[in-house]
């Protein structure tokens, strides 16, 4: 049993958790069936949307997680109509104060810096807190010489922080910059769907760019797409298939041997 | 300085189809200009134009969008929206302006980076990406003026700077007013009421500290306004030039680690 079932039920409330139904082929999956399946239909083998939790929960050594920054909340630096309340029903609905968990912790016994963003919080939109949650864990394992693994979730830029939110695109660039010229590894994992500001900033910018199945990876959005170019889009377009087809990710990986691979490069990287 | 317009009329007037973009500041502020074309990977993308000039004898590299003035021009130029040939364009001739140690001034006025088929294909992403990147360890300063509509990420790729300056009646957004008004509101209708809450013109991100300079215009000519730009933009090449690539560095990392901290 891991630390994070506890935070799994912290977040709903009760022991239990609910069935997962999975939404292409409508079969009901108990929750310890979805959580030993990787989140994934055992029956027609869609891809769920992870949770943080969930996914820290299946990468990382038990117990060896250590969150950072974990109350960090938005200031509402516009003060965007309707966000706050916005704010504070994510939070309900999510169990988190913002899209992206980060700490350090431990794969196969090698410590990383890791972030996973969360698209039950507004969609792992980034806006100040996202930006700077990430900077931080950069920064951080950049001062203890540690590689980052970042899983990676979002709709883009959080429009209701306006160019605040546009600005965190140069900052975690200029922090994964920093990262590397110390000589450390930085894996980006995209997951579905990966879009707008973030294709266009930290996801495009690892050393190995990892996909998942089928997840939706791009920067602009398919129906501007389709409003722009009065084209009709491909089929496959934007998928992971098609980033590795156009050479954008290095590799696509299952999510069952995520963790497995992930411990590979990560001791790739430190052989001598 | 007082805000006499509002955020919507900013925006109308950051697009109005006869506002001077980057080609005018070219040839009106920059001698003996040299334009150098393509990436060296695909193609020329004409919505940037790019080269190197003098500034009061100093020599410069220009990065500039342009959206062109014709009909036939803008087709040329893809209204003004770059392609990924475009920004990697910017960053190659980034990178000649580093190795001789060459100021860069880049001029931004685009709706945004093309959202197209074959852009996607081609990384516009990656394109963008690398940009942030790259200008983020640039050894030579770097100045970025929003002289029509700053667009979101395709902006931003050519906004990583030293100091940032806009015209007055330039805007700066994460998103268009219309595409926000759409996303919230289901109705782009009401683009002027989200221009507003955007927060969107020179006025506010000056106070948001997140340009250093804003150029005046009403009641000034193109030309009066340019050469305005010039003495600004003499005056920072001087003093960013004094400074070290390593200090150039730590300043510039500071001036974005403290945006939202
Ligand atoms: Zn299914």
């Amino acid at each position: 049993m891991s630390t994070f079932r506890n935070i799994i039920q912290a977040i709903t409330g009760t022991d239990e958790q609910p069935p997962r139904t999975c939404k292409k082929c409508g079969t009901e999956i108990p929750y310890s069936d979805y959580i030993a399946n990787h989140c994934i239909c055992p029956e027609c083998g869609t891809y769920f949307r992870m949770r943080a939790v969930e996914r820290l929960d299946a990468t990382v050594d038990p117990g060896s997680f250590q969150e950072i920054d974990k109350k960090l909340r938005s200031k509402d630096p516009i003060k965007f109509p309707d966000y706050s309340q916005k704010l504070d029903k994510a939070e309900k609905a999510s169990g988190l104060n913002e899209g992206v968990v980060c700490g350090t912790a431990q794969i196969s016994g090698m410590d990383c810096g890791i972030f996973v963003m969360d698209s039950a919080f507004m969609m792992g939109s980034m806006g100040t807190v996202v930006g700077e949650k990430i900077t931080r864990i950069i920064e951080k394992s950049t001062e203890l010489h540690l590689p980052v693994i970042g899983f990676i979730t979002s709709g883009g830029a959080r429009m209701q922080e306006g160019i605040f939110s546009l600005m965190q695109m140069a900052k975690v660039s200029g922090a994964v910059k920093r990262h590397s010229e110390a000589g450390l590894l930085y894996i980006a994992v995209l997951t579905d769907p990966t879009t707008g500001g973030i294709t266009a900033s930290f996801a495009m910018q690892g050393d190995i760019i990892i996909a998942e199945p089928k997840a939706l990876i791009g920067f602009a959005g398919q129906r501007v797409i389709e409003q722009t170019t009065g084209e009709k889009l491909p089929a496959g377009f934007q998928r992971a298939e098609f980033q590795l087809e156009h050479g954008f990710v290095d590799l696509i990986e299952e999510r069952p041997r995520m963790t497995y691979t992930l411990a590979k490069l990560l001791k790739l990287h430190q052989a001598k | 300085m007082a805000e006499t317009k509002t955020a919507y009329e900013r925006v109308q007037a950051a697009r109005n189809g006869k506002r001077p973009m980057g080609s005018y500041y070219i040839e009106h502020m920059i001698d003996d200009f040299v334009e150098l074309h393509g990436d060296r990977r695909f193609g020329d993308d004409a919505a940037i134009v790019a080269g190197i000039g003098t500034l009061n004898r100093i020599p410069v590299t220009v990065i500039a969008m342009e959206r062109g003035d014709t009909i036939e021009e803008r087709m040329k130029r893809n209204f003004g929206c770059p392609e990924p040939e475009g920004y990697r364009k910017a960053l190659r001739l980034m990178k000649e302006a580093e190795k001789f140690r060459r100021p860069i001034i880049c001029f931004i006025g685009s709706s945004g980076a093309y959202c197209g088929i074959e852009a996607e294909e081609r990384g516009q992403g990656l394109a963008i990406a690398e940009n942030l990147y790259e200008m983020m360890g640039m050894k030579t300063p770097i100045i970025s003026v929003v002289v029509g509509e700053g667009g979101s990420g395709g902006a931003l790729a050519l906004g990583v700077c030293d100091t940032a300056i806009m015209l007055e009646n330039a805007v700066y957004s994460v998103i268009s007013p219309e595409g926000c008004a759409s996303i919230l509101w289901k109705d782009s209708a009401k683009a002027p009421e989200a221009a507003e809450h955007l927060r969107l013109t020179s006025y506010d991100l000056l106070q948001f500290d997140v340009i250093e300079k804003l150029i005046p215009e009403s009641g000034k000519t193109d030309r009066e306004i340019c050469s305005e730009l010039k003495t600004v933009l003499l005056e920072e090449i001087q003093k960013l030039s004094a400074l070290s690539p390593e200090a150039l560095l730590e300043h510039r990392y500071a001036k974005f680690r403290k945006i939202g901290a």
